[in-house]
């Protein structure tokens, strides 16, 4: 039996849905040029995720599995089409900049992923608890990367100003690549990078291997 | 007709799906590691990308829209909140049915795309170019030419990606770099150069 410490936690390092079960990438990616956008965006999908797979485990036992997948897409969009009303009307500002991206929850993998392959088989309380620890395993990503580009690109966090730039006659001359597409590659590639170095055994196995000393028989084998 | 073709253009290119806008990552990382399945899979979603979003733009303006239903006398009635929902609902049925007449008619293609087919349901770059489709208010021919656009730049990035991938396999990466991490950096790169084609207009 998973005990609920476990669901919570694991999801952050052991198994990171963004790092090592490659779910949910997209909207990691745009939303992160702006730390409170990234946030609001975080608590999105974290709550999304929560109660889809709190709804999905409550009935599963009621649904017939050749129409899982409609019923399960129904509950979250639901979901999404509350949250996205919630922003509307209290955080326009935010919702505005977030563009397609709270629609687009409906599509990310870990929602998804999740309700297949948690709730579907465990009872609501512990789905709850797993849809909460992997909305934080992606929050995390999203913050770290959020905190770099944000940093680097426009010299803030959060809108308060950290390394003042030489626009407004500071030392800190922006890097303008931060804030375009390509440096959220890079930096979720290092991060990566970093945390398979941490953790081994998350290491993935060569495809293809050169052979130690096969000069003699391979030539021209190609 | 001009601008429609301009409109095409700048999809492919300028705010090509998967490499400006990050949208259908998940497959975009995961399928793109042979060229055969990269153009099977990138074929199908041009096609389901053709479809799905001039119909959505039909259901947005005749049915959602503020004001669409004021021939049933509801002149103030807004249903765009239904939006997700409809489209989601649309896209999942598309799916379906193109699944059904591939396999009737065509199954060479079909038993080559597989599994892939019921994945382009949760192919965010599917229901993105819908999303965006409706947040840019685009008219229905303008629609027909955004879907195909979107839809050919992303089955034109995962081709590339797919072939880099082919060659990368046989280099010596560090070992924590491996697989994810340099596909990652990968797509960083060709996103830069992606960047490059800004200036294009027509």
């Amino acid at each position: 039996m998973t005990s609920a410490k476990e669901v919570v936690f694991k999801p952050l390092f052991d198994n990171n849905p963004i790092a090592l079960q490659i779910l949910g990438v997209c909207s990691a990616l745009a939303v992160t040029t702006q730390l409170s956008v990234t946030l609001v965006m975080c608590i999105a999908l974290t709550s999304v995720t929560a109660f889809s797979n709190l709804f999905i485990s409550m009935i599963r036992n009621y649904m017939p599995s050749s129409i899982r997948i409609i019923v399960q897409m129904t509950i979250i969009a639901s979901l999404v089409i509350a949250v996205d009303q919630f922003l509307q009307a209290f955080a326009y500002e935010i919702s505005k900049s977030l563009s397609v991206f709270v629609g687009l929850i409906i599509t990310n993998c870990i929602v998804m992923g999740r309700a297949e392959a948690f709730a579907m088989k465990n009872p609501p309380i512990l789905s709850f608890l797993d849809g909460i620890g992997n909305g934080l395993g992606y929050s995390f990503v999203l913050i770290v990367v959020a905190v770099f580009r944000e940093l680097l690109g426009s010299g803030s966090l959060l809108g308060y100003e950290i390394l003042p730039l030489v626009s407004n006659g500071g030392w800190y001359q922006g890097n303008g690549l931060m804030l375009l597409a390509p440096s959220a590659f890079f930096i979720i590639g290092l991060f990566v990078w970093v945390l398979r170095s941490v953790k081994t055994e998350q290491v993935e196995s060569a495809e293809f291997r050169i052979a130690p000393h096969a000069a003699h028989s391979s030539e021209g084998a190609f | 007709m001009e601008a429609l073709l301009s409109l095409f253009v700048k999809a492919v290119f300028i705010e090509n799906m998967a490499l400006q806008m990050f949208l259908g990552m998940c497959t975009f990382l995961a399928v793109s590691k042979k060229v055969e399945t990269a153009i099977g899979l990138g074929v199908a979603v041009v096609v389901v990308q053709v479809i799905t979003v001039p119909v959505n733009n039909l259901i947005f303006n005749l049915l959602l829209r503020e004001g669409a239903l004021s021939w049933m006398g509801l002149p103030d009635l807004s249903l765009a909140f239904l939006g997700f929902l409809c489209y989601i609902g649309v896209i999942a049925a598309m799916v379906q049915i193109l699944e059904m007449f591939l396999d009737k008619f065509v199954p060479a293609l079909y038993s080559a795309l597989g599994v892939f087919l019921p994945l382009i349901t949760v192919n965010c770059a599917i229901l993105g170019a819908t999303l965006f489709m409706v947040e840019r208010d685009y008219t229905f021919p303008e629609s027909v030419a955004f879907g195909l656009g979107s839809g050919f730049g992303w089955a034109l990035a995962i081709v590339a990606l797919a072939g880099i991938r082919e060659k990368l396999k046989y280099s010596d990466v560090p070992e924590g770099l491996r697989g994810l991490g340099i596909t990652f950096i990968t797509v960083g790169l060709m996103s830069l150069g992606f960047m490059s084609l800004s200036g294009v207009s027509l």
